[in-house]
Formats: C-alpha cells, sequence, structure tokens
C-alpha cells in the first residue's frame, strides 16, 4: 500500500513536471519510470490475460527489459488458457496476443485445437465482439505458430456479416439486437475487417474493401478537436455501462485504421489527422491508470510504424530564455516514441509579439543541428526579440524527398516563447510640488535598487511627483503589468495609484487638492511604496520609499468615514460573552416546626371524634357472628381499608390511570362485598322488626 | 335593670332547654352529629394554618379543605343510621351510598392533593 502511494506520488510529480498545452514531449524516461510503477503484478501475475498482455506489451514499446519470472508466469497462464477446452474466444484471443510478446511454445496439438474452436467461434458468431475474437484469435495463431494451415471459411460472409453492423454516420454497432453505435466499435470492426482481409484476401471482393474506405471517412467526420490542435473521437455518454471514454475510443479508432491501412493499398488522406491523434496522445503526458497507459502507448506505437504517416514533433526543453542569462533557442525535432528522424533542418521563420498582427520580427533563418546533443539550436536571438512573450514560427525540411511520404510535419508549428531580462530603473525621483505655480519645493532622488527613507511633508495645496524611467536590455520601452504607488495611512487605511507612462518616462503626480475627499481628511504620516512588477523582468521590484507627512484640512460634517479596518477574521468564531441563568426565587416556606405542629393538630379533631363516640356508647352488637356473614363483614372493612391504602400509594407513587385500574378491581369486590353483608344485615333487621 | 336580668335569664333557659332537648335526641343522630363536628374542625384548622403561612400550594389547600366540608356534607344527607328518615331508603343502602360517594370525593381529592 506505502508503495502505491509512492508511485502515486511520483505520477503526481511527473505529471506536473509535464509542460502545458502546445507543448508535446515525446515519449521519455519518466513514461518508462511511470509504467514500471503501475503495471506491478500482484503477487507476480495479473488478474486477466488481457492486462498481461497489455503490460507486456507496454514493456516491449518502451523497450523496459521483461522480468523472467513476468514471462514465466505469463507462459503459465497462457497454455493453461490455451489447453483448457472450457476457454472462451475472448480468452483465446488475449494468450494468444500475450504469447506474442512473450513468445511461449504451443504444441501441434494444442494449435490445432485452438484453430477449430475459433473456427467454430467464427460460423456461430452473432455479435461483433464474438467474430473481433475469433477473427482476431485467428490471425494471431497463424502467425504464432509454424502450421501455417488457418483458413477462414466463408470469408466474405464473415465480411459481410460483420459490415451489416455498420451505421450510415460510419459508426458501428456491437450485435443486431443492440441499437446503440460508437466509434469504439467502430475501431474494432475495422481491426476485424482487416483481419479477414489479411486471411483471405484473394476470396474478398475489391468493390467491399473501397465501400469500407467511405466509412473511414465518414467516422473522421465525426472528429473532435482541441485548441492546441489535438484531435480524438468521442462517442456520446448515453449508456454509462458501454461508454468508454475519449482515450480509449481514439485508441480504438487508430488501432482499426492502420490495421486496415495495413492490408489494403487504398490512399486515406489522413496524414493531418495522424498528427492531431498524436498531439492527442502526447498532451496526455503519462496517464495515471494502467489501461489508460496502455493505450496511450499501445496508440504512439500504431503511429511510429504504420503506412499512412508516421509524425513528427517537436518538442523544446525550455520555452523561456532569459537575455541575462543569454540563452539560445533550442529545439528537438523526434516522433512520438522518442526515437530518431532521418536528417532534416528546422527553420524559424518569423517570430510575432504575442496579440500584435504585424510583421515578423526576425528574418527566416535556419537553425543549427548540434550532433552532441541532437538538438537544433539558435544561437544568437535577434536584436529585434526584447523583453516580452512572442510566437515563434517553425518549419521542418526533410533532406531526402523520398522521406516526405513516410514522415509528416504538418506546414509550420506556432510555439509560444517568453523571453525575460533585466530592466533597468533609472532617472528615479520624487518631488513635493507647489499647486498654482508649479514650483518645486522639495525634489529628493531616489534609489529603486536600495534602501530608501524619504522624507517629505505636504500639505493639501500642493502636489506629489514621482518620476522615473524604464529601459529594456536592448534599450527600448518597457510597459511593465504592474506600476503602482501604495500610499498606507497610520491607520493602516491604503491607498494605491497607477503609475502612467509616456514611452520611456514613467509619472505620477498626486494632487491633493482633489485627493483630500477620497484620503477621508486622514491628516498625518502616510508610507509610501511602489511596486513595478511583470512576468518578463527579472528584477520585479517592491521598494518602501519612506514616508510623507500630509496635512489635509478638518472633515466636514457630512464627509464620508475612512472604511473599518479588517479585524482578525476569526475573532467573530471566538467566544462570546458568558450569560448567566437567573431563576425564579422558590416561594417562601413556612418553618418546618410550625408544618409539624399544625399536622399535629389537624389529627386532634379525629381523636375528639373517637372520644366522642366512646362517651356516646358505641358498640358492635350487630357484627355478625356467623362464619359467612362474619368473613363478607370482614371482607368489607378490609376492601374499604384497601381502597385507602390505594388513595394513599396515588399521592404517593402511582399515577392515574395506574389507580384507576387498581381501583377498578377492588371497587368491584367491594360492592360484591358490600353487597351481601349489607342485603344480610337488612334481612337480619328486617327478621328483627317482623319479629 | 328587671330587663337586662330577665335577658340574661332568658339566655340562660334557652341553652339549658337547648341542651336537655339534644340529650333526648337518639344516639345515631349524635353520631353523625360528632362526625360533622369534627371533619368541620380540621376544615378550620387548615384555614387557620393557610392564614398564617400563606396560601403557596393552593391546590393542596383546597383539597384539603373540600375534604372535609365534602365529608360533611355526604354525612349529613345520608340517613343510614336514623330509623326516622328509613322510610323510602332502607338504612343499609344510605350507607352503601355514603361509603361510595366519600371513596369517590376522596379519589378526587388524592388527585387534586398535589
Amino acid at each position: 500500500m506505502a508503495r502505491r502511494l509512492a508511485g502515486f506520488l511520483v505520477l503526481l510529480l511527473v505529471v506536473s513536471i509535464c509542460e502545458a498545452a502546445f507543448l508535446f514531449q515525446p515519449i521519455s524516461d519518466s513514461h518508462r519510470s511511470a509504467a514500471l510503477e503501475l503495471f506491478t503484478p500482484d503477487h507476480g501475475s495479473f488478474k486477466s490475460l488481457e492486462e498481461t498482455y497489455e503490460a507486456l506489451r507496454t514493456f516491449q514499446i518502451l523497450g523496459i527489459e521483461k522480468k523472467p519470472d513476468l514471462t514465466a508466469t505469463a507462459c503459465r497462464s497462457i497454455s493453461e488458457t490455451v489447453g483448457s477446452s472450457s476457454s472462451t474466444a475472448k480468452d483465446l484471443f488475449y494468450a494468444l496476443k500475450a504469447n506474442s510478446i512473450a513468445e511461449c511454445k504451443i504444441d501441434k496439438k494444442a494449435s490445432k485445437g485452438i484453430i477449430s474452436r475459433l473456427n467454430a467461434a467464427v460460423s456461430g458468431a452473432s455479435s461483433l465482439l464474438d467474430f473481433y475474437y475469433s477473427v482476431g484469435g485467428l490471425v494471431l495463431i497463424k502467425d504464432q505458430s509454424s502450421e501455417a494451415d488457418v483458413h477462414l471459411a466463408d470469408a466474405e460472409g464473415v465480411f459481410r456479416s460483420v459490415k451489416a453492423f455498420s451505421q450510415s454516420d460510419g459508426r458501428w454497432r456491437y450485435s443486431s439486437s443492440n441499437p446503440e453505435s460508437s466509434a469504439f466499435a467502430a475501431g474494432i470492426a475495422l481491426e476485424t475487417l482487416a483481419g479477414i482481409v489479411s486471411l483471405a484476401s484473394s476470396e474478398i471482393d475489391q468493390s467491399l474493401i473501397s465501400t469500407l474506405k467511405n466509412d473511414i471517412i465518414k467516422l473522421f467526420d465525426s472528429i473532435e478537436k482541441y485548441d492546441d490542435g489535438a484531435l480524438y473521437f468521442d462517442d456520446k455518454l448515453v449508456d454509462g455501462h458501454e461508454y468508454q471514454g475519449p482515450l480509449s475510443t481514439t485508441s480504438s479508432v487508430l488501432r482499426g485504421l492502420t490495421a486496415f491501412a495495413a492490408v489494403t493499398a487504398e490512399n486515406l488522406n489522413v496524414r493531418d489527422t495522424m498528427l492531431g491523434l498524436a498531439k492527442f496522445f502526447l498532451g496526455i503526458c503519462v496517464p495515471g491508470d494502467a489501461k489508460d497507459f496502455f493505450n496511450q502507448i499501445d496508440s504512439l506505437a500504431c503511429l511510429e510504424s504504420n503506412r499512412v504517416s508516421i509524425p513528427l514533433i517537436l518538442s523544446f526543453p525550455s520555452t523561456v530564455l532569459s537575455l541575462t542569462r543569454k540563452d539560445s533557442l533550442k529545439v528537438g525535432v523526434s516522433t512520438v516514441l522518442g526515437s530518431e528522424v532521418p536528417s532534416l533542418t528546422v527553420k524559424l521563420v518569423g517570430a510575432f509579439s504575442s496579440g500584435s498582427k504585424d510583421a515578423s520580427l526576425v528574418e527566416s533563418q535556419e537553425l543549427n543541428f548540434d550532433k552532441a546533443s541532437g538538438l537544433h539550436i539558435l544561437n544568437d536571438l535577434p536584436k529585434s526579440i526584447d523583453v516580452g512573450s512572442y510566437t515563434f514560427v517553425f518549419e521542418v525540411v526533410l533532406h531526402e524527398p523520398e522521406h516526405e511520404e513516410v514522415y509528416f510535419m504538418g506546414s509550420q508549428t506556432k510555439v509560444p516563447i517568453s523571453v525575460t531580462g533585466l530592466i533597468k530603473v533609472e532617472n528615479s525621483e520624487i518631488a513635493v510640488l507647489d499647486s498654482d505655480l508649479g514650483s518645486i519645493e522639495s525634489q529628493k532622488k531616489l534609489d529603486l535598487a536600495g534602501k530608501n527613507a524619504i522624507s517629505l511633508s505636504a500639505n493639501h495645496l500642493q502636489k506629489l511627483r514621482l518620476s522615473f524611467q524604464l529601459t529594456t536590455p536592448h534599450g527600448r520601452s518597457f510597459k511593465p503589468h504592474q506600476a503602482f504607488l501604495k500610499l498606507r495611512h497610520e491607520s493602516k487605511v491604503e491607498h494605491i495609484f497607477v503609475v502612467g507612462n509616456s514611452g520611456k518616462q514613467f509619472e505620477i503626480v498626486l494632487n491633493f487638492l482633489g485627493l483630500v475627499e477620497k484620503f477621508f481628511y486622514l491628516s498625518g504620516k502616510y508610507d509610501m511604496e511602489l511596486t513595478i512588477g511583470d512576468a518578463a523582468m527579472e528584477n520585479s521590484l517592491l521598494v518602501a520609499i519612506g514616508h510623507i507627512e500630509l496635512d489635509l484640512p478638518e472633515a466636514p460634517e457630512k464627509a464620508p468615514r475612512p472604511p473599518p479596518q479588517p479585524v482578525d477574521p476569526y475573532s467573530r468564531y471566538g467566544p462570546k460573552a458568558e450569560i448567566t441563568h437567573i431563576f425564579r426565587a422558590p416561594e417562601k416556606r413556612p418553618p418546618q416546626e410550625l408544618s409539624l405542629a399544625f399536622l399535629g393538630l389537624t389529627i386532634l379533631p379525629l381523636l375528639g371524634f373517637l372520644i366522642g363516640l366512646l362517651r356516646l356508647g358505641v358498640n358492635l352488637k350487630n357484627f355478625p357472628t356467623k362464619p359467612v356473614p362474619a368473613t363478607f363483614a370482614v371482607l368489607f372493612h378490609v376492601g374499604i381499608g384497601a381502597v385507602l391504602l390505594l388513595y394513599v400509594f396515588f399521592w404517593v407513587k402511582l399515577d392515574l390511570f395506574q389507580t384507576l385500574k387498581l381501583l377498578g378491581f377492588l371497587g368491584v369486590f367491594l360492592v360484591f362485598v358490600g353487597h351481601r353483608i349489607l342485603s344480610h344485615l337488612a334481612a337480619a333487621s328486617a327478621k328483627l322488626k317482623s319479629a | 335593670m328587671g330587663r337586662t336580668s330577665s335577658t340574661k335569664e332568658d339566655a340562660g333557659a334557652l341553652f339549658h332547654s337547648l341542651r336537655s332537648a339534644y340529650a333526648a335526641t337518639p344516639v345515631n343522630l349524635k353520631i353523625i352529629d360528632l362526625y360533622v363536628g369534627f371533619a368541620i374542625f380540621t376544615a378550620l384548622i387548615q384555614v387557620v394554618y393557610m392564614a398564617m403561612v400563606g396560601s403557596f400550594p393552593f391546590n393542596s389547600f383546597l383539597s384539603g379543605v373540600l375534604s372535609c366540608v365534602g365529608t360533611a356534607v355526604l354525612a349529613g344527607k345520608s340517613n343510614f343510621l336514623s330509623p326516622l328518615f328509613a322510610k323510602d331508603l332502607p338504612p343499609e343502602r344510605a350507607f352503601a351510598d355514603f361509603v361510595l360517594c366519600n371513596l369517590v370525593l376522596h379519589l378526587v381529592i388524592m388527585n387534586f392533593l398535589g
């Protein structure tokens, strides 16, 4: 995991170093190290044959030494797939592809078995991918096995079936049931058709192959363009499942195109397109994904060794030249993979100042070829090229005319070049002038390169004048991007003024009479600071000049206040004032002894009642003696006691619902018992009365 | 002179006659009178307490006073002990009525007591 992270960081660093648009670097060692980082097998082998093939092919193209254990594991999985009878056409296809690089031996019996299985797959194929894998497998096995007896039955029929999937806009469908068409599928189809032609070229009608040329031209109508001249193919994102992305789509189309060009003698006028495609692939720099990396490298290899045209690209070690260091302009010419090119000359045909449509600043001249470094060098920049940014226009002329057929350069290449240098700052002085007469009250010379501690004073009737001259190394006038004078008051209120120029002379005059309101009527000490800066200026400066005491009149009533200075923006997130909660003062309670005394007093009447009852002669003579009524009587009294106890509990602990529930039970019991005893008593007294 | 003394004598004679008449009432009624008196007296003590300390838990005061007054009223209305009033309602029925009403009253009181 840490290794992957380190690899990712390396890739990030490499990508960040890579140049921006308009400039394309050929494949270099940074690609090789990135490839080694990306294509690392898990525990010695890759997840699938497809990935094994991609890794092997990438290493082969980049010229990285194959590791023997990688080849061994690849051979193992290849022979496993080849020997197994349950492998699909897709597995066989990728196994054979990997084998074309790993070069493991496949025995005769196995190859016979493969051929028969692939033939069966071809006759049973119904979708584009079926045809692709089976036909592609047959092409591969024909190259690899010593048995040259690979025969494609009914080649014309197969050709027509594949062609049946094509659409009128040059795209292809995957199968008859799927209406989605894509350029990615078009590339696959072209490869398949090229494979069919290579297997059985004599059997196929030439007119069919010619119609294919029209399909390719229609497909190329849908090519898309970036501003820097890169061309690419992209499909519409209809279904995320099938969408491949511009890189995969473009490389698929390119593979198909180069395969087709290799088997036919048709002349496809796609040289400009190949150069644009080369720019697209190189513009990606170093991809971060293994699949993207493979697509890029494989496509560049197709561009490098195809029959249509081999694009050449210009590369620049540096596009920023310093006049101080006396840098010379260096240009490299190579193929996309960084290989050698035939002898040629690079000519600088023009240089234009950025944004200007004037005539070229330089004459057409040839660059010298330095054999040692392999670069074309312009030793001395012409005097007309001063500090600034330019667009240089280059042309490449090949020495041998027959190479013109093979290599393609494009007509002219425009490259933005920046030239930097030291700007001379001279004759800088600052003065305080009297407003009406323009006479100088005090004048001081400034040394803008060193330290300054000028001290001036002025009132609102006077003016401040600052002036200096800027000259380029070649003696021309120079207008920098930034030329500001900043005045900062003691209370941190700032005012910034732009210094204007006429030719080389830069001057600013601050008329304090008009600026009084802008300065918010603040008198006092103002610090002065001058900023001169530009991208092409190697000695940009930000220098404190000194300070000026300004005496401004009093602010009238309605004058604008100076804007509040920003406080520390995080201070408002600090803690706020603390709030103390004020509780309601509790009610005054009586002293506890008083309450207890009255509790006792309340019991007193009850005692009085009981004593009174005794004095009256209350008795229990009517209490039933017979056992059944006696129990009922006892239960009745117990029931009443239980209800009263329930009420005590209700007050202390229970809530109303629980109480009512229990009261329900007790009540029913009490009513039943009470009814029994009272009816018994009633019967007894009625008997007594009647008797 | 004779007038005031006669008033005093009259008051004393009235008081004596009341007392003797009361002694003649049946015991049952005296029990009920005693019960009612006890209940009222308890209520009075609560009112005195409230007057002394303020009516802060007013609900408690109310429930206490009303329970006493309520039970007194119930005792007064029910006539279970006196054969004099037992013409249309048997005394046992009246007693059951009294017990039931008291229980309901005390449930409400306990709820209100808080």
